[in-house]
């Protein structure tokens, strides 16, 4: 029982600097990535889905809603965008409530580590969906004649947004994954969550046709913001008031969601 | 070396624990448990199923906060200095807690990354354990292949990447077969060697015996009885004399020859075996004679070291709790 290195950490401390609280974040990472090498499948929903979308929406209702596919086109992807990577976020949940019932988290809440890490790595590993999600949605939407008007400048900025807020807004998923009793009980709920949120809002079709209620919520819809915020700055080359309203409702969010999903973490049984 | 720097708050106690309690609605899962625990030993909590042995491990181990009552572990308390207990521990659950979905590997080297080691000596640290249990061939394999006996061992591994002073043990042999059980045994014996104070939970007395120092016997949530393996035995008795008869209307009789020999009352246990402690193996020999007198046919005779079972008879009067429904049954099967 010989070992040649000592404990890293000699003093004792009582408090988890936020230096090491990064680091051990990062490190949980780090494992989530290795999970999704491990499993390659779990990648499948965040790849089919944007491909899948686009074509089928682009060529389905392209001619209906702006005449032809191609004018369609600037409309429906930061739409589908924006749809199909809150539908990555909806995992989180799922894959955090599985992870929690295997023994490991026991573990990792034995460790002198923050109580934040390990939710706050799972979360950022998820930005490799992301991006998947975000890079498919463009190049399928280029192979179907899409050329931005900014090119590849408002692409980034929009992706960065785009990952920004579906991160802050996976901390919703993270908590009902959290609190939820089952994998299945915490998909339902996640769906429930997302559908309307994406589904009623001017993701796919111009808010004007839709009767009053449905327009009124549609609105008032922080997807919709997005939305509007991701179509000016990639279609026109401006960054308007809803980009400003996105960068707030996704802090927001965030700073709600995410010491409630730590509480509830940390108070779990 | 660091061992000081804990020792010094109080170098003879590890673990203290005062008047602890947790409910789960009406189950009073841990019902008032006081212990101490005094450092470098091994302490065995042995109990049956649902004694609230688990509950007690994971309050001890931050994972849970009790309703009442208070622990401290090498002098820091476990719901104001949660974050420094845990740097002072390592915990072995029941169910292994490594990540089922990376290789030992992995599950070693993000563990010790996250206690602060560097990548090398992360790397390093890794290797060392892997050797140390056995694992290297199966180092990189992924875990769903691994055997229970594996698993475990890659559990334990990973509790002492930091060589935490205080180790606890939830159950480390059940569901093993023999031979890994004895193998954990030797690892568990090598642990304490190293200076480490453990704290071990079981169902099975020999595992006690083999291993602690120090035994707590705990039923429903509560600690019935305290002391050395050697003082446990002595007070049910070194051996205990089971007897099946052909004819099952004999069986009063056979108590009452027993009851006059042993000076001990016999009790029934499951399918109809009559059992009773034995303080003197020679006095079997009168036993069998006198029922040889008496024409009572025998169809088995055995006499056994005592089982956890018969540990609880003897403190409590009653059986676990499975056990002693099934003994009134075939009691009163009996009787018919």
């Amino acid at each position: 029982m010989k070992q040649t290195n000592d404990r890293a950490q000699l003093v004792l401390s009582n408090q988890t600097s936020l230096n090491q609280t990064i680091r051990q974040s990062l490190i949980m990472a780090y494992r989530g990535l290795l999970k999704v090498r491990r499993t390659p499948e779990q990648l499948i929903d965040v790849t089919l889905q944007p491909i899948l979308f686009t074509l089928m929406f682009g060529y389905l209702f392209g001619g209906a809603i702006s005449g032809n596919v191609h004018n369609y086109l600037p409309l429906l992807i930061p739409g589908i965008l924006v749809q199909s990577i809150l539908t990555g976020a909806v995992t989180i949940g799922v894959q955090l409530r599985e992870d929690m019932e295997k023994g490991v988290f026991d573990r990792y809440k034995s460790m002198p580590i923050a109580r934040i890490a390990p939710l706050a790595g799972a979360l950022l590993a998820d930005t490799i969906r992301y991006a998947l999600v975000t890079i498919l949605t463009f190049a399928t939407g280029y192979l179907m004649g899409y050329r931005p008007e900014t090119g590849f400048a408002g692409i980034l900025l929009v992706s960065v947004l785009v990952i920004s807020f579906a991160w802050c807004v996976s901390w919703i998923f993270a908590l009902a994954g959290v609190v939820g009793r089952s994998a299945a009980g915490v998909q339902g709920i996640s769906m429930m969550i997302l559908f309307p949120l994406t589904f009623l809002s001017n993701a796919y079709v111009p808010v004007e046709t839709l009767p009053k209620v449905l327009k009124w919520f549609a609105q008032i819809n922080p997807v919709s913001h997005l939305v509007t915020a991701i179509r000016e700055i990639i279609n026109h080359g401006v960054i308007t008031h809803d980009f400003w309203l996105s960068v707030l409702g996704g802090l927001v969010i965030l700073c709600v969601f995410a010491p409630l999903t730590v509480r509830a973490y940390r108070n779990k049984v | 070396m660091h061992h000081k720097l804990y020792n010094t708050i109080n170098p003879s106690i590890a673990v203290e624990v005062h008047g602890l309690v947790k409910h789960f609605g009406d189950n009073r899962a841990v019902d008032g448990i006081d212990l101490q625990i005094p450092t470098g030993t091994v302490y065995g909590v042995l109990g049956p199923n649902g004694a609230g042995k688990t509950t007690a491990l994971r309050i001890l181990s931050t994972l849970m906060k009790p309703d009442k009552g208070s622990a401290k572990i090498f002098g820091h308390d476990i719901l104001t200095e949660g974050q420094i207990v845990r740097q002072l521990i390592g915990l072995t659950g029941q169910y292994a807690s490594v990540d089922e979905k990376l290789s030992a590997n992995e599950n070693l080297y993000i563990f010790s990354r996250l206690l602060g080691f560097s990548r090398s000596d992360s790397r390093k640290k890794t290797k060392e354990l892997l050797e140390e249990f056995g694992l290297m061939e199966a180092a990189t394999r992924p875990l769903a292949k691994f055997s229970g006996g594996m698993r475990r061992r890659l559990d334990l591994a990973a509790s002492l990447i930091s060589k935490p002073p205080l180790i606890f043990l939830d159950e480390p042999t059940t569901g093993l077969d023999p031979r890994t059980r004895i193998q954990m045994w030797n690892t568990i014996r090598s642990l304490v060697s190293d200076g480490s104070t453990v704290i071990l939970t079981t169902q099975y007395l020999d595992e006690a015996d083999q291993l602690a120092d120090h035994i707590a016997v705990i039923d429903r949530g509560k600690v019935i009885a305290q002391g050395t393996p050697t003082q446990l035995k002595a007070s049910v008795g070194a051996a205990t004399l089971e007897l099946k008869l052909i004819d099952k209307t004999e069986y009063e009789i056979a108590k009452t020859v027993i009851q006059s020999l042993l000076l001990v009352e016999g009790h029934f246990s499951s399918e109809g075996i009559l059992t009773a402690p034995l303080s003197d193996p020679e006095l079997i020999t009168d036993v069998l004679l006198a029922l040889r007198n008496r024409n009572i046919q025998l169809s088995e005779v055995s006499v056994k070291t005592p089982t956890l079972d018969e540990v609880f008879l003897a403190i409590t009067g009653h059986e676990t709790e499975k056990v002693a429904v099934e003994s009134t049954f075939s009691l009163t099967t009996n009787n018919k």
